[in-house]
């Protein structure tokens, strides 16, 4: 069976984003990008499937500016076999994500898709429930643990209060947490390979879908800061502190 | 103008998160509703009926609506949405899973994690963890929204007297089932819900120490117990632990940070604390840049220490 992974070009989880100036963003010039680290997992979550003989080509899709072709490379890399990019510049919402993504899960009929729980840029948190939704296939959020057998995906899922097992159908939608696995590292030999491999790009206008925006920012604001605390010289000082001056204890 | 809140429940208890939904339907305007899904659900039902300001909670009692299965339940929701310009759920783990999906089968815009409520169409959320506040507005006739709790009061769980109507339930779509449960037992306060935290890291070294170390100043302050996320990859603690942008967003009275290095993924899920006091062997540890106290030194020495004190 193929697998579908749908990896996003985000700003490197370690980069201290700014807001702009006039409110309207985040400013993002010159600024490192990297693959959505939960993206990253769905990747590798993919290739093991397919290195256990479960499925049999992995796809790699992203959405967005040229650039994301390189997030794409960086999933062709790790041992994905090929990849497709939806192109565009225009602003491109979960729901819009989740459109396009259905157009190509038309075009290829993949037995699952595979996505990170959330990106770290706008931490909606919406898109491989809102794909799962649109295609009408069952669900697996927040996995940290997969098996696939029978026509069916055993999931264990990460919830609030523990860990939860589900049992869906497939074709489904698995969106992984932070514990499902260790991304490997690509290495320099298949980098170069990665080179190679196949890279369709497609139009959202060529596939049909509207992804006009529904959410309008109207601004940008850096969270209000936390005024600096202090420093106390041992216990007997904080104990003080707590008790006397927060006066939470 | 009517908001229908999807209460997350085990069926007896409605979960920390829904009385902070209600407040920001309130703030929306309009009469409020709650949805109680379940299997054999009726005492959450009764509990969400005391809620002050809800008008009428909807009950659906299926067996396929135990464990809140988003591919059943999401259609519920759809069948019942005409009748509301407002569907709100706690952002928790179930708010997040079916949520989204409510959103698109009726085609709109999902609104995650509003902090505010500027006016009926327009909200503030966080982004990129909590390191910028977008205000947002949504031009989708209905407003599907998941709630932060920190940002919210909650509304007082008596005083209200709310209808209690049945509804029926739809048809399992057996597109999934839950099939086991591993829940962490214990007899502290909910971590979301806490109004004190003790939170440990990698810090603490094992699961061992940061159990002989943490619990009896849980104990002692009546705590809730957190951890970060390299604690919880490490194993010293369950994945129910974790406090930060992926894990549980947290806002109590106190939250005492022990052997964590707060690292921005989990300065977003505790910075909103009204006291934040960092315990850190390394002054120059980005946690000390968020506490209001900060105490350098070995946790293995002043935690005991700070117990007995208090």
């Amino acid at each position: 069976m193929k697998i579908l992974v749908a990896v996003k070009r985000v700003v490197d989880y370690n980069v201290k984003v700014r807001v702009k100036a006039d409110q309207t963003g985040i400013d993002i010039a010159n600024v490192k990008m990297s693959m959505n680290p939960f993206d990253e997992i769905a990747v590798e979550e993919a290739l093991k499937l397919r290195e256990a003989g479960i499925a049999t080509e992995v796809i790699a899709v992203s959405i967005g500016v040229p650039q994301c072709q390189e997030t794409l490379r960086t999933a062709l890399a790790m041992g994905a076999d090929r990849a497709i990019l939806v192109e565009t510049a225009a602003e491109v919402q979960p729901l819009g994500v989740a459109k396009l993504l259905k157009a190509i899960c038309d075009k290829e009929a993949p037995q699952l898709v595979i996505l990170g729980k959330q990106a770290i840029d706008d931490d909606s948190n919406q898109t491989g429930q809102m794909l799962a939704a649109l295609l009408g296939w069952s669900q697996a959020t927040f996995a940290s643990k997969v098996s696939v057998a029978g026509g069916e995906a055993t999931v264990i899922r990460e919830i609030d209060g523990g860990l939860e097992t589900v049992a869906v159908k497939l074709p489904a939608i698995i969106t992984a947490d932070l514990r499902l696995n260790t991304p490997r590292y690509a290495t320099l030999p298949n980098i170069m390979k990665a080179k190679k491999k196949p890279l369709d790009t497609f139009t959202p206008d060529a596939l049909g879908v509207d992804i006009a925006p529904r959410l309008t920012t109207l601004k940008v604001v850096e969270p209000p800061k936390r005024k600096g605390g202090v420093m106390v010289p041992d216990v007997a000082a904080l104990v003080d502190k707590l008790k006397n001056e927060a006066k939470v204890i | 103008m009517a908001s229908l809140v999807i209460a997350d429940h085990d069926n007896n208890h409605l979960k920390p998160g829904v009385a902070n939904a209600i407040t920001a339907a309130q703030k929306i305007g309009g009469d409020i509703h709650v949805l109680i899904a379940g299997s054999d659900c009726r005492a959450a039902a009764t509990a969400a009926a005391a809620i002050a300001g809800v008008a009428k909670v909807l009950v659906a009692d299926a067996t396929h609506y135990a464990g809140g299965v988003p591919e059943n339940l999401a259609p519920l929701i759809v069948g019942l949405a005409k009748n509301y310009s407002h569907l709100l759920a706690p952002s928790s783990a179930s708010g997040k899973n079916v949520m989204p999906r409510v959103a698109a089968l009726l085609d709109v815009a999902q609104i995650s994690d509003i902090m505010s409520v500027e006016s009926p169409d327009t909200f503030v959320r966080p982004i990129f963890a909590g390191n910028a506040f977008a205000t947002v507005q949504s031009s989708d006739a209905i407003k599907v929204i998941s709630v932060r709790s920190t940002g919210f009061d909650a509304a007082a769980t008596t005083g209200g007297n709310a209808t209690i109507e049945d509804i029926s339930a739809m048809a399992d779509t057996g597109l999934a089932r839950v099939t086991g449960q591993d829940l962490t037992k214990s007899d502290r306060p909910e971590l979301a819900a806490a109004k004190r935290i003790v939170s440990g890291g990698r810090g603490l070294g094992d699961g061992d120490k940061y159990r002989a170390i943490l619990e009896p100043l849980a104990d002692k302050l009546n705590a809730a117990l957190g951890a970060s996320r390299a604690a919880v990859d490490a194993g010293f603690v369950p994945n129910d632990y974790q406090v930060g942008q992926t894990g549980k967003i947290v806002a109590p009275e106190l939250y005492i940070a022990v052997g964590i290095s707060g690292a921005i993924q989990h300065l977003a899920g505790m910075k909103d604390s009204k006291v934040i006091v960092a315990i850190n062997k390394d002054p120059d540890a980005p946690i000390f840049q968020v506490a209001d106290y900060g105490l350098v030194g070995d946790l293995f020495t002043l935690v005991p220490e700070l117990t007995r004190a208090l």
